[in-house]
């Protein structure tokens, strides 16, 4: 590809801290009680190009959310530069957040609010008013297979697929260059998935959009991706297109990409799930 | 700015605006007990004036009229103003419970058009309330208004909006730099304005301390500057250095917040602290 990437990151770390409550007796003073650190991402280096869909895989706390949450503008690194267009994130967030969106695994609405409220809230940070809004929020939501009625219908009333779609409705209405999804289909019922895995592979056929898609689910990353990262505890594991890495790791045979982690990771993501659930 | 960048902020200010209005109409019920208590706290603060004869206090030394109105007058300024500051206060924790945190902080907004908003609508809501608490007062106490200067109040209360708008905007700062504590000093901080800003008492009846603290709070004034003119038969005239103080107040406080709250939001980037859960 000879266009510039649509996001550059070299050496991107991030380390959370918080205080170890439980850890140290309670007459310690709060200066002098032990912080407890965990490392999210390690030196990160990677270039996302322009107009694909890229796929972050990882089990939880892999660094897939604090991956998107820097790139939102939303984290500072602690050390290491990311870009977005060429923008910095750390000292040009105003020119990335005119270029990108968000849908996160939580819908995220004023509850209380339609979804049109709530939609009309939302265009206007970015610029655009009541005209014509309505109508692009209705021809999307068309799309993801959802009447426009509920645009009337309060937030709270609306199953979590149908949030979900709003929340997807949300972050097309801006006309973003860069669309930061966040485990975008997870807990949705298998119809609103493949409505939503629909839109995805419009988006992919037209390339207009640079779609960075974190994920669970191999099959949707295997389905929908260009390329595929795979993060475990804050380092890059593996990283290419879904055929690539199958070919690569399968050592002669042909196996999934569910297959391809557990082999370099040592576990399946599912195992991973089911731990964090219990 | 550019004539774009004006229209694009005054339309996300207007979103802003809009959203807080949406927020009131479906939070409707709960407005209505707010107004309620807001008029019986002031129905109770004028029965207890009412009531002062009855405790021994004859109006020989003491005229209870005059004392029915100051008190009146604390309660229903102290009604519009924590109105005002709250709304102001609770911006980010209001974000957080809701978990829209995160959207309205990486949308490319101009924090000052955000906060600015925000006030507005506390401000146009916050006179709406508190007027309809004085017509019946005005009606259930005789109120005599003849003598008053009802103009010059009205600027004193005009002017005193922007300190008070700079305080709750150095006090949303709180739950921006601490999600778990923030909200609990914000209603301390609260309180502590009503302790010492003379809202039911002259400040010469406090200690010392809380004195010096009065004496900072532009409250004090904006309560001082309002009795004047209701009741001390003075006029916009004689109220200029109290017009000009609070106006100085605002001139520092509302930059001096924005300043903090641009530190604060760029440390609850380092830490990780914007989003829903903090």
């Amino acid at each position: 590809m000879t266009s510039s990437p649509a996001i550059t990151l070299r050496g991107v770390a991030k380390r959370y801290s918080k205080s170890g409550r439980g850890e140290t007796p309670w007459w310690i003073p709060w200066w002098k009680r032990t912080r407890l650190e965990k490392v999210a991402l390690h030196a990160l280096d990677m270039d996302i190009e322009a107009g694909a869909i890229t796929g972050i895989i990882g089990p939880n706390g892999s660094g897939k959310s604090t991956l998107i949450r820097i790139l939102s503008t939303l984290l500072l690194p602690d050390t290491g530069t990311a870009t977005v267009f060429g923008f910095d994130v750390e000292r040009e967030p105003a020119e990335i957040q005119r270029l990108i969106n968000r849908v996160s695994v939580e819908a995220s609405f004023f509850k209380e609010l339609t979804p049109w409220e709530n939609l009309i809230y939302a265009a206007r940070l970015y610029g655009r008013s009541g005209t014509g809004t309505r109508l692009r929020a209705t021809a999307i939501l068309d799309e993801l297979g959802l009447k426009s009625e509920v645009l009337d219908q309060p937030m709270k009333e609306l199953s979590r697929g149908q949030q979900q779609k709003i929340a997807i409705a949300r972050s097309f209405l801006t006309a973003p260059s860069l669309l930061l999804l966040d485990e975008p289909t997870t807990g949705l019922d298998p119809r609103s998935k493949r409505d939503v895995q629909q839109l995805l592979t419009r988006l992919r056929a037209e390339g207009s959009v640079t779609v960075l898609l974190c994920t669970h689910d191999l099959q949707e990353a295997e389905a929908l991706c260009d390329r595929v990262v795979m993060l475990d505890e804050g380092r890059i594991i593996a990283d290419g297109t879904p055929a690539e890495l199958c070919r690569r790791h399968g050592g002669g045979e042909v196996i999934s990409l569910e297959e391809v982690f557990l082999r370099l990771a040592g576990r399946s993501l599912e195992d991973d799930e089911e731990g964090a659930a219990e | 700015m550019s004539v774009a960048g004006i229209r694009f902020e005054l339309n996300a200010f207007l979103g802003f605006v809009e959203r807080q209005g949406n927020l009131t109409k479906r939070y409707w019920a709960w407005e209505l007990v707010w107004f309620f208590y807001s008029l019986v706290s002031v129905l109770s603060i004028g029965y207890l004036a009412s009531g002062l004869g009855t405790l021994g206090l004859n109006s020989s030394t003491f005229s209870l009229h005059q004392a029915q109105l100051y008190l009146l007058v604390g309660s229903l300024l102290w009604g519009y103003l924590s109105l005002v500051f709250n709304d102001v206060a609770y911006a980010i924790s209001w974000e957080r419970w809701e978990g829209t945190i995160e959207y309205t902080f990486m949308a490319p907004v101009k924090r000052i058009t955000h906060l600015m908003g925000i006030c507005l609508w506390a401000i146009v809501y916050g006179m709406v309330r508190a007027g309809l608490v004085l017509v019946a007062a005005i009606l259930l106490f005789n109120i005599d208004l003849r003598h008053a200067d009802l103009g010059a109040a009205a600027a004193i209360l005009a002017v005193s909006t922007l300190p008070l708008v700079g305080l709750g905007i150095l006090t949303s700062v709180l739950p921006l730099l601490s999600p778990g504590k923030g909200e609990q000093l914000t209603v301390a901080a609260q309180g502590f304005l009503l302790l010492v800003s003379g809202v039911y008492y002259p400040l010469s009846v406090l200690p010392l301390p809380l004195r010096i603290a009065g004496q900072a709070s532009p409250l004090t004034y904006t309560l001082q500057g309002i009795r004047d003119c209701l009741l001390g038969d003075r006029h916009l005239g004689d109220e200029l250095p109290n017009l000009l103080l609070l106006g100085t107040m605002g001139v520092l406080l509302i930059p001096l917040g924005l300043a903090v709250f641009g530190v604060a939001e760029r440390r609850a980037k380092r830490l990780g602290l914007l989003k829903r859960s903090g």
